[in-house]
């Protein structure tokens, strides 16, 4: 798979708390048996509240960075909520922090959730909006941030970071390779042999 | 012997077949539930690398999430939601998975029907691709939500990677009052800890609080877990759990029950045994609560007012004043006396049999409000069997309640159950996030079950102990 050392791009601000999964795609779109499509429906129903919203913005629309508060994908499972970000155009996120379901689900996509201070989010606020052709680059080697002259650190737990640069963030290749042990396993388990 | 061991480490340890290059571990799964929603994307995956299901006997699916609670005749009219019930269908035959379909009389919620046939049982490792798989830590499992390529990791090979967490012990002792239910303990740990409390922790729910309340409250409780944060939340096994697993269809039968109830109680964290945190609250402290907001831990106790906004801390009330504008509420308002326009008993929080036999209660001998649409929809179909045969539906069809079939209805609305406009839901499911309901701009307060039914013949926002000593005087 694809080594994902840096992410660079423009960013998309949606500096708010708690944004949960039902907001990023809403039950409706869930009605699919595949993930095309997702992306158009990315935070639906927040854009038809709200005209300002940023996904709307013509000055983002090539962004590939996603600015986000604390508990970001917070609520459901579904992966939905990433798949669509991804379709949308998103690549990495900086956020203050993640719920963790939707954390393990962008990692397995390959999509770094990177954590930084409320200080950075700010700042990093501040220039996407006031330069929105700036680019941004999440750099996973140095768990630096850059914008413009400015760096600031970023932070990933160290297996994501490493499943990331390394390329084996799908895990299902590695978790294939232990079918013996697997069953060795299994055997061990009361239950797995019906408590015989 | 000292046995510094928690049930989660001891869990944790038995299934895990060994630590990946990344550090997680690779988790050996013991129960994966499924459904339409999050499942055929994991089955295409498969095919595309002409992959098996490791342990088909280890997997069942059900249908919930896309089930129409009224017609369900087939082809169902929402074309969608066709298609996807064509696909688990096609995708459990073709893998060799048993599903408990709509024709199948134990069809149901998924996290009522794992519970119901005995499928959940203590010391199991148990995913579904459905964050509310938290449900079955109520047994002293480790039950966690996962996503879609999750879902296709352990159909593959009936493992996953994962990092542990840390346990946090969540102490609750004392004497519950009169009509305060397990929805209420759980939403005041929510409102106490925070929606992002948990995240890094699993809950181990102690107490004699959790100690006395039956398997059915248990699973509220441990229901709720995700919206706190914690990746999972479990109780330790006790008597209770043996006694409720006993006889299910999926439960181990004569010498294998006695052998597995021993292994069972063994796996309980021992009175030395640690945790990475431990939090308590005192029982008495716990009202009838009502979310105001739009997250699980903006709520208040029934009889108090909404907070002003200034009693929040700073970097918070941004988002309090969003969360009173969506939910058109005033600050220093009391929430008792709000009126509702929809009232919803069901959903894998609060859709069991105990859960409709409390409501009936409240609701027996008396009216919904005019203005109110009033539902009722059991989590499975042996749900409502057993409720029919106790006469609870015509209690509920008399006072004006519609009575459905079983699904997820209008927790999340995928199907046609759904709020219309900005009508405030009084609702006993576990998400009032922004549009959780099926309306843009639904809005939703999250209670009891025997709240929901006393708002509903109320027409607002009421004191359920009030209606309860009614009852009894």
């Amino acid at each position: 798979m694809t080594k994902i050392e840096s992410i660079t791009g423009t960013g998309i601000p949606l500096l708010l708390d708690d944004i949960d999964t039902d907001r990023i795609i809403p039950a409706r779109f869930l009605r699919c048996v595949t993930f095309e499509g997702l992306g158009e429906h990315a935070f639906e129903d927040d854009r038809i509240q709200d005209p300002d919203h940023p996904f709307d913005k013509p000055q983002y629309q090539n962004a590939s960075i996603l600015l986000g508060g604390r508990n970001f994908g917070c609520g459901s499972s579904r992966e939905h909520a990433p798949q669509s970000l991804i379709r949308w155009g998103i690549k990495a996120i900086i956020a203050e922090s993640y719920a963790e379901i939707f954390f393990g689900n962008c990692t397995s996509l390959g999509v770094p959730a990177v954590c930084a201070p409320r200080e950075t989010l700010e700042v990093l606020n501040r220039e996407i909006q006031d330069h929105p052709d700036q680019e941004l680059t999440v750099d996973l080697t140095t768990m630096k941030i850059r914008c413009g002259d400015q760096e600031f650190d970023c932070t990933l737990p160290e297996n994501a970071r490493s499943a990331l640069i390394s390329g084996t963030y799908d895990f299902l290749a590695q978790l294939l390779k232990s079918e013996s042990e697997i069953k060795e396993r299994a055997a061990s388990v009361p239950y797995f042999t019906s408590f015989a | 012997m000292s046995n510094t061991k928690n049930l989660f480490d001891k869990v944790w340890d038995l299934h895990t077949v060994k630590t990946l290059d990344s550090g997680q571990d690779q988790l050996l799964i013991g129960l994966h539930l499924i459904h339409e929603v999050t499942s055929p994307q994991a089955f295409e995956m498969l095919r595309d690398r002409d992959l098996k299901v490791m342990f088909p006997e280890r997997t069942m699916a059900t249908v919930d999430h896309i089930v129409p609670t009224q017609n369900q005749a087939r082809p169902f009219e929402d074309n969608l939601a066709e298609q996807m019930m064509s696909a688990i269908e096609k995708n459990c035959r073709e893998f060799g998975i048993t599903l408990l379909d709509v024709d199948d009389v134990r069809q149901g919620i998924v996290h009522v029907v794992g519970p119901e046939q005995g499928l959940t049982q203590p010391g199991m490792t148990i995913v579904c691709g459905d964050s509310h798989t938290s449900t079955h830590g109520a047994f002293g499992s480790i039950a966690l939500g996962i996503g879609t390529s999750q879902v296709a990791h352990v159909l593959a090979t009936q493992t996953m990677a994962l990092g542990r967490p840390n346990v946090r012990q969540v102490k609750v002792n004392g004497e519950l009052g009169p009509g305060v239910t397990a929805k209420d303990v759980t939403l005041y740990i929510i409102r106490k800890l925070g929606v992002q409390g948990g995240v890094g922790y699993a809950y181990e729910y102690a107490g004699d609080v959790f100690d006395r309340m039956s398997m059915e409250e248990r699973m509220t409780v441990c229901n709720m877990s995700i919206e706190g944060g914690a990746r999972c939340g479990y109780i330790n096994p006790d008597q209770t759990t043996i006694d409720y697993l006993e006889g299910r269809p999926f439960s181990p039968k004569g010498a294998a029950f006695d052998k597995a109830a021993e292994w069972w109680l063994s796996l309980a964290s021992g009175p030395d045994a640690q945790f990475d945190d431990v939090v308590e609250f005192d029982a008495a402290d716990i009202e009838p609560t009502v979310t105001w907001g739009i997250t699980p831990a903006q709520s208040v106790g029934v009889s108090e007012n909404l907070a002003p906004i200034s009693s929040y801390p700073e970097d918070e009330q941004t988002l309090i004043k969003e969360a009173f504008r969506y939910m058109e509420l005033e600050e220093n308002q009391p929430i008792k006396g709000q009126k509702i326009d929809v009232a919803f008993i069901g959903s894998c929080t609060n859709s069991r049999i105990s859960d409709l036999r409390e409501a009936a209660k409240v609701v027996e001998g008396r009216q919904v409000s005019d203005h109110v649409k009033a539902l009722v929809v059991p989590g499975s179909q042996l749900v409502r069997k057993q409720a029919m045969e106790e006469g609870l539906d015509k209690i509920f069809i008399d006072a004006g309640f519609e009575w459905r079939e079983a699904g997820c209805s209008m927790c999340l609305a995928m199907n046609p159950d759904k709020l219309v406009g900005n009508e405030l839901c009084a609702s006993s499911s576990n998400r009032n996030f922004k549009g959780r309901q099926g309306s843009p701009t639904g809005r939703t307060l999250l209670m009891s079950p025997t709240m929901v039914a006393a708002a509903a013949i109320n027409g607002c926002v009421t004191d359920v102990r009030e209606m309860l000593s009614a009852v009894t005087a």
